[in-house]
């Protein structure tokens, strides 16, 4: 890798929120957050539309910075410092990478969708060795054996549930330590959405990785330990399993048995 | 509850028959519009066709520009056009990235976009002012294809600018976000995933304007474009002759000009302008089918 691939600080949490807060204008989103996530876990977010699960999610790799936005609190992602302005979003991205709810592959082959970011992070990367990192990438996305044919295809040619596997394996060369799932699977059919729950289960370890869903099956299928937000609030973070069968908090109770939400 | 009134519908035959009107309405504007362009090309054809030969396109004017060719008005045209393109190809994409990708929903770029849109209605003949002022007198280029080329760079930029802006716009924002999001900066994002989707859009204005450009006569009245100059320019310091300026000079100001020659030159003019207009359209089409979404 290149000097410009220089690693964060490393040992840290791979995020930390501490006291978050987010206005949207005037708005409230995020009331005084408070979670860490560990290290190789799969988190996932649950919670009513608007609740600001989707984000929290986007702050932890500054995906909301527009100019309306306003933020207090600590934030601590991957070993950046994401509230600090002397922190390099652009550093901070490459570690942290996000998936979108819509397959998001740009409109270029396969081969130069999964090369995309290392070309212009390190475009003197070698040739051999480039081929030899979006082979992997595609190994660990189960992709490979679907398109090592069709490499010079254009990414669109590829059903949704390919092209959204892409946009993971296109994440993966620029050696991400936290990669960020925003309702993953809410464009895919079934068949799909099972594929990709399998995946995130075979990242597991290898990357952290936060996940937004509006599904709580989804969420109970896929995810160690799960966060349960409402109207900004974070009312509970517990493992999965029991925050299903024994919530602490009345109002998650009341969601999960499907009271409203 | 009582039983619902029945619906008073419009009679079948009554909805059928307005359907047809408005067909025929549509249908007959259509044909107001098209006829005359077409007219207009086929009058032009007939009485200029005569006038076409070797000599016409090659050959300088000669006897007071009664007899011999053109060619001088055919270079110069492409003079300028070259001259005005130098000018308002670059600065105006540049600008249309500015107003696209960077400069958001400000005050500021409302104003701009403002002033760019009143000054793509400007009448010719101000631009044509602005230029004798600006660049013939102020900066002292004095009367030459370099401050006519200008004038007519200014006066195309407006639509440059318009045209740039809404193909990059045009562009799915999700390409833009897939960028971002794995650490690429706005610049890399535009040269390598925008600005090539965008190029289609981008050369369509430009070529459109390329032509506006060769076509207008006021903006190089008085900025460059000779009366009667019968040799090709040599550098950008020179007077020319131009077909727009030529066809005016041949049909008010010279006495005893055969009435081919007028309408050669006019068709000249025109084929220079739809070979422009030809190649936009070819070269839209070319890359449209390689585009990607």
């Amino acid at each position: 890798m290149s000097q410009d691939l220089v690693a964060a600080p490393s040992g840290a949490a791979p995020a930390r929120v501490r006291g978050l807060s987010l206005w949207y204008g005037t708005f409230r989103a995020l009331d005084r957050v408070t979670l860490d996530v560990a290290p190789g876990e799969i988190l996932s977010m649950i919670g009513p539309s608007g609740c600001g699960k989707s984000t929290l999610l986007r702050c932890f790799n500054r995906m909301n910075e527009q100019s309306y936005v306003r933020m207090e609190g600590d934030l601590e992602v991957a070993g950046y410092d994401v509230m600090s302005r002397s922190t390099d979003s652009l550093a901070l991205r490459r570690d942290v990478g996000m998936v979108f709810q819509r397959p998001n592959p740009l409109p270029i082959s396969i081969r130069e969708n999964v090369l995309f970011g290392l070309r212009l992070h390190a475009p003197k990367t070698p040739r051999s060795v480039a081929e030899g990192m979006m082979e992997s990438a595609l190994q660990q996305v189960a992709l490979w054996e679907l398109v090592k044919d069709k490499l010079d295809r254009d990414a669109e040619s590829l059903s949704l549930e390919a092209r959204q596997k892409l946009c993971i394996a296109r994440l993966l060369p620029l050696k991400p330590k936290v990669l960020l799932f925003d309702e993953p699977c809410s464009a895919l059919d079934p068949d799909g959405t099972a594929a990709v729950e399998e995946l995130m289960d075979e990242m597991r370890g290898t990357f952290t990785q936060v996940v937004v869903t509006h599904n709580m099956q989804q969420a109970r299928r896929v995810s160690d330990r799960c966060v349960f937000m409402l109207m900004g609030e974070l009312v509970e973070v517990a493992p999965t399993a029991e925050l299903f069968t024994h919530p602490k908090d009345e109002r998650t109770a009341k969601y999960i048995e499907g009271r409203y939400g | 509850m009582d039983a619902p009134a029945p619906l008073a519908h419009t009679p079948l035959a009554t909805r059928h028959r307005d359907q047809r009107l408005a067909e025929l309405a549509l249908a007959t504007a259509t044909a107001m519009a098209a006829l005359p362009a077409l007219a207009i090309v086929g009058f032009i054809i007939w009485k200029g066709a005569p006038a076409l030969s070797w000599a016409f396109f090659t050959e300088m004017p000669v006897s007071g520009m009664t007899k011999g060719g053109i060619a001088p008005a055919i270079v110069g045209t492409l003079w300028m056009v070259g001259v005005s393109l130098l000018f308002s190809v670059p600065v105006g994409i540049l600008a249309g990235i500015y107003l696209s990708e960077y400069a958001g929903n400000s005050r500021f770029a409302r104003v701009v976009d403002l002033a760019i849109v009143n000054l793509a209605g400007v009448p010719s003949i101000v631009h044509a002012l602005f230029g004798l002022g600006a660049f013939v007198l102020f900066l002292d280029f004095g009367t030459s294809i370099l401050s006519a080329g200008l004038t007519l760079g200014v006066m195309t930029l407006p639509v440059i600018i318009t045209s740039t802006k809404a193909a990059l716009q045009s562009v799915p924002h999700p390409f833009r976000v897939a960028c971002w999001n794995l650490g690429i900066t706005r610049w890399q994002t535009i040269w390598h995933v925008v600005l090539p989707n965008a190029l289609p859009g981008i050369l369509t204005g430009v070529i459109l304007q390329v032509s506006r450009a060769a076509g207008e006569t006021a903006p190089v009245l008085f900025t460059g474009a000779a009366f009667y100059l019968p040799m090709f320019p040599t550098t950008v310091w020179d007077q020319t002759m131009t077909l727009s300026m030529h066809v005016f000079a041949l049909v008010t100001q010279v006495p005893n000009v055969p009435e081919n020659m007028k309408y050669g030159t006019a068709l000249v003019l025109l084929g220079v302008v739809l070979c422009f207009n030809s190649f936009a359209i070819a070269l839209r089409f070319y890359l449209r089918r390689r585009r990607k979404w």
